[in-house]
């Protein structure tokens, strides 16, 4: 796995969560997952890429962790059946999809509005002919994960062999 | 000083709007797209946009050029997390003032609003 496609989405879930809310995180060991999803979460922000790269990118929470991060967001505890609350998780996910593809550079790629899914223990499958990489993210708000599913005839189209930074879980 | 914040969403808006508010802009008007802002134009009048990039029913690349086919000079300040140069590039050429890309700090954000109304002031 090129790690020109991972390295961008750390990238950006450290720096918006640092220059958004002040917030440290820290990156444990990326690893590719079955699109068959093992882990649930509570609540999940999910958007697509379309163009060069085609895929989607998750930003998932337990609820302590997505309330947590949510008031240190906005500065106010907000109720997580509210419309604000995942306005605010939608717009972390924008921010964080949106870092990374800028890094794609020469790629052309654009990205939906995103969607959030609220819902003790939900489990999001990603599309079965996509390579998920699962990311694991530490704050002091708490554990979350970014995981981003590429579609694999967009890797094909532009991936070029540098560095390998995941391993098969 | 009248600003029109236009973007999807109201997180955004209300982090620009404390933003601005402890700039000692209070006299703010909110839109979620590029079709509300139009809507909201003549009524509200703005001195300053800060608009989204993408949203729905009107992005805020259209909404720009629609703006300035008009013929209306309003400073605009697109607040995004479109950072490619490309569409830094095609923004300003569209009309854009200024840009701020998504995620920003308080400071940054700031800056960029002085610095445009600055310029405006002198031209």
């Amino acid at each position: 796995m090129d790690a020109s496609y991972i390295t961008p989405y750390i990238d950006a879930t450290k720096n918006v969560f640092m220059t958004m809310m002040g917030v440290s995180v820290t990156i444990g060991k990326p690893q590719i997952r079955d699109t068959i999803p093992t882990e649930a979460f509570d609540v999940s922000g999910i958007i697509g890429m379309s163009g060069d790269v085609i895929g989607t990118v998750m930003l998932s929470f337990p609820l302590e962790t997505a309330r947590q991060v949510v008031a240190t967001f906005t500065g106010s505890e907000i109720d997580v059946n509210s419309e604000d609350f995942g306005d605010a998780v939608g717009e972390l996910i924008n921010m964080i999809t949106g870092g990374a593809k800028a890094k794609f550079e020469g790629k052309l790629v654009s990205i939906s509005c995103p969607s959030v899914v609220v819902g003790e223990g939900h489990k999001i499958q990603q599309p079965s002919d996509s390579i998920c990489i699962h990311i694991p993210c530490s704050s002091e708000c708490g554990d979350f994960a970014v995981e981003v599913a590429f579609k694999k005839s967009s890797i094909e189209n532009v991936g070029k062999s540098s560095q390998t930074v995941v391993s098969a879980s | 000083m009248r600003i029109m914040l236009v973007d999807d969403s109201k997180t955004m808006r209300n982090i620009q709007r404390n933003i601005l508010g402890q700039l000692g802009y209070s006299e703010l008007e909110e839109a979620c797209d590029g079709q509300d802002a139009l809507s909201k134009l003549s009524a509200f009048n703005p001195e300053l946009m800060l608009v989204d990039w993408n949203m729905p029913t009107m992005d805020g690349l259209t909404f720009v050029k629609n703006v300035r086919q008009q013929g209306i000079k309003t400073p605009i300040i697109m607040v995004t997390t479109e950072s490619e140069k490309a569409r830094v590039i095609e923004a300003i050429k569209a009309g854009v003032n200024n840009y701020v890309v998504k995620p920003f700090t308080p400071e940054q954000l700031s800056e960029r609003v002085t610095e445009t109304m600055a310029k405006a002031a002198a031209a």
